[in-house]
């Protein structure tokens, strides 16, 4: 493919049209996979596909308001992070950590909660977004750290990073961030005045409670910002050059250490932020376990996307609907549950990346 | 007072799936693939041992039907990163998240819900309160060393590893033999998976590998691609994973998390100070096409 080979610009309308055809192709396949999976569980397909469309678009009975944005509100997390596996992997390393990165950030708000209750909301929210977003940067700033001076490969420490910020998190929920009666493995509710409005009135959706809040539109415009990032500034050229020639890039006298630092920073942040909007917008209280995994699933987010910004916010939507749906369908059916979603995003990226070595076996260049 | 035998026995028990997979994936690497996938072959043995168990009652099968899944999902990973040169790191990663999907649709399936228990049989121990797998893994770190070093086939291997197209030129075949190798790769990682699931804990819970895998590849760079070193790594570990137990015991008045997080802050730790990858393949990471 063209565009992974050269670090051109595409103009957006160009990205744009392409993401959308791409959309379409995996939209088909993936429906075909669904279907074979269906089969091979022994789930009426039809039944199933039904299920999954109700779940995630809506229904002429239940309407559709509830279930779009529920997609739409699963697609914001996975957005984020998808995108900080974007800045990363073009950087050309292989970071798992989203997930650590994740964790770490929200620990952090929680504690900026615990310790600013008395400051305003706006401002208590701010520092709460700010404080996730940086100790997020810094928990990549540690694996990028790693690589550079002590040459450890950044998946196995990323990995390793997820695990320990897991560990922390489980302490800190048991420890100083436990809840005031000191039983359940949880911080007491974040201020009321902290936590994110939703955005959307009960006039415009008939009525019906919706959970959509503001984060939406910081995803919307994270999303902007990075595409704006990488394909228009002389930094994010630098970035992309990088993972794809470093050998181009040492000619060109980039300082490949720096550049890895600032991009794995990048990727930490949008973790942290992910993670913060989350804990504000929708579950007001941090807890064990808090993340379903958010942080990997980023991973065929962004390779489904193309490693390009809007293709992984495309793919957030999709895999959103896809969570939504099958959680839907596990309510209805015995015997599917919502790990489903795994074998379905695994199967998708491994078509993915197959087509694309077939299409590039027999060229010179290594593929992703 | 600590029972020191008995440590170092729980030690050698904890260390066997990190070493098992971590022979698997020195083989692997010496051929020049890494292969960050053995976590998910590692919980795909996990699982098809304990599924196969429940439906043959013998333990000896649900081992073998344990190595089969893990070769089985090694050779998927062949098939993409090494006879249509993905990238390895990508094509690993993915076989990771299948495992998780295809272990934890499977165990609900077959299972009921999360949370519920599977009890199986446990591994019977031989000598020394340790298990087959446990012998196994130990007898296959001088032969690792043997094959690789003193026989023509190992020395094939390495080249794939270090020359390819030299290895290519003199005859060998490059890619039929990073398949195996690859495959050999999995078939252990499925062993080490089965070493937790029947060998130790008698059940299945889903993610039970919980990063072991990623802690089997550190062991492979800090052990500088060596059997032996590997070994030595590998009890390193399980003394870590032993410390937990034997501050329950003692009272430590700690944080059981700190426990739970020391293995992988112990990973971090030893890839730190081992920074040099001199002794690593030349070819490590990188694809082989035929001209």
């Amino acid at each position: 493919m063209s565009d992974t080979n050269l670090p051109n610009a595409p103009t957006p309308l160009i990205t744009l049209l392409r993401a959308l055809a791409k959309g379409v192709t995996y939209s088909v396949g993936l429906t075909v996979l669904l279907v074979l999976t269906f089969l091979a569980l022994r789930v009426p397909p039809m039944e199933g596909l039904a299920k999954i469309w109700e779940g995630a678009i809506g229904s002429k009975d239940d309407g559709y308001w509830y279930p779009l944005t529920e997609t739409l509100l699963k697609a914001i997390p996975l957005t984020l992070t998808g995108l900080s596996v974007v800045v990363a992997w073009r950087a050309g390393l292989f970071s798992i950590g989203a997930e650590g990165q994740l964790t770490i950030g929200i620990v952090v708000a929680t504690s900026i909660a615990k310790l600013g209750a008395h400051l305003p909301g706006t401002l208590l929210a701010i520092f709460m977004l700010i404080g996730a977003m940086s100790s997020g940067a810094l928990w990549g700033l540690l694996a990028a750290w790693l690589r550079i001076r002590r040459n450890v490969q950044e998946v196995i420490s990323t990995i390793m990073l997820n695990y320990i910020a897991l560990q922390i998190l489980a302490w800190a929920v048991e420890g100083p961030l436990q809840e005031a009666t000191h039983v359940k493995p949880q911080s007491d509710p974040l201020p009321t005045a902290a936590l994110l409005p939703r955005i959307l009135p009960m006039s415009l959706t008939d009525g019906i409670q919706t959970r959509l809040h503001l984060g939406v539109v910081f995803a919307v415009i994270a999303v902007i910002m990075v595409t704006i990032y990488l394909f228009r500034t002389p930094g994010g050229f630098a970035l992309r050059l990088i993972g794809q020639n470093p050998e181009a890039a040492k000619l060109a006298r980039l300082n490949a250490d720096s550049i890895r630092l600032k991009a794995m920073a990048l990727s930490g942040a949008l973790c942290g932020l992910a993670g913060a909007i989350e804990l504000m917008g929708v579950t007001g209280t941090l807890y064990r376990d808090f993340s379903p995994g958010w942080g990997y699933t980023a991973i065929p987010v962004a390779l489904l996307g193309g490693l390009h910004p809007v293709g992984a916010a495309f793919s957030a939507l999709f895999f959103g609907g896809l969570t939504s749906g099958t959680s839907n369908l596990a309510r209805f059916t015995k015997g599917v549950s919502s790990v489903l979603v795994y074998v379905i995003q695994g199967a998708a990226v491994l078509a993915v990346v197959g087509a694309r070595a077939w299409k590039n076996r027999k060229a010179g260049t290594e593929v992703d | 007072m600590i029972d020191i035998i008995a440590t170092l026995q729980g030690a050698i028990t904890l260390a066997t799936p990190l070493l098992l997979a971590a022979i698997g994936e020195t083989v692997s690497q010496k051929s020049g693939v890494v292969n960050v996938g053995i976590e998910g072959m590692m919980l795909m043995g996990a699982f098809s041992a304990v599924l196969a168990i429940t439906i043959l009652p013998n333990l000896a099968m649900g081992i073998a039907v344990a190595g089969l899944a893990g070769g089985l999902l090694a050779l998927l990973f062949a098939v993409f990163a090494v006879r249509l040169s993905a990238n390895q790191v990508v094509v690993g990663v993915v076989m990771n998240l299948l495992a998780l999907g295809i272990t934890g649709t499977l165990y609900r399936a077959r299972f009921g819900e999360t949370g519920t228990f599977v009890k199986t049989p446990i591994l019977p121990s031989l000598l020394f309160g340790q298990n087959i797998l446990t012998w196994f893994a130990l007898i296959s770190v001088p032969l690792l060393w043997l094959w690789l070093y003193k026989t023509r086939s190992g020395l094939a291997v390495r080249a794939c590893g270090e020359q390819p197209i030299a290895a290519e030129a003199s005859g060998a075949n490059v890619l039929r033999l990073r398949t195996l190798c690859v495959v050999f790769g999995g078939v252990m990682a499925g062993l080490a998976g089965a070493s937790l699931s029947v060998g130790t804990a008698g059940t299945f819970i889903e993610n039970m590998t919980a990063g072991r895998g990623f802690i089997a590849l550190a062991i492979v760079t800090s052990g500088r691609w060596s059997a032996l070193g590997c070994l030595i790594a590998a009890l390193v570990f399980g003394g870590v994973e032993q410390l937990q137990f034997i501050g329950q015991a003692q009272g430590w008045r700690l944080p059981y998390q700190l426990f739970l997080a020391l293995p992988y802050v112990v990973t971090l730790a030893l890839l730190m100070l081992g920074g040099k990858t001199g002794q690593a393949p030349a070819f490590l990471g990188r694809p082989y096409r035929r001209a």
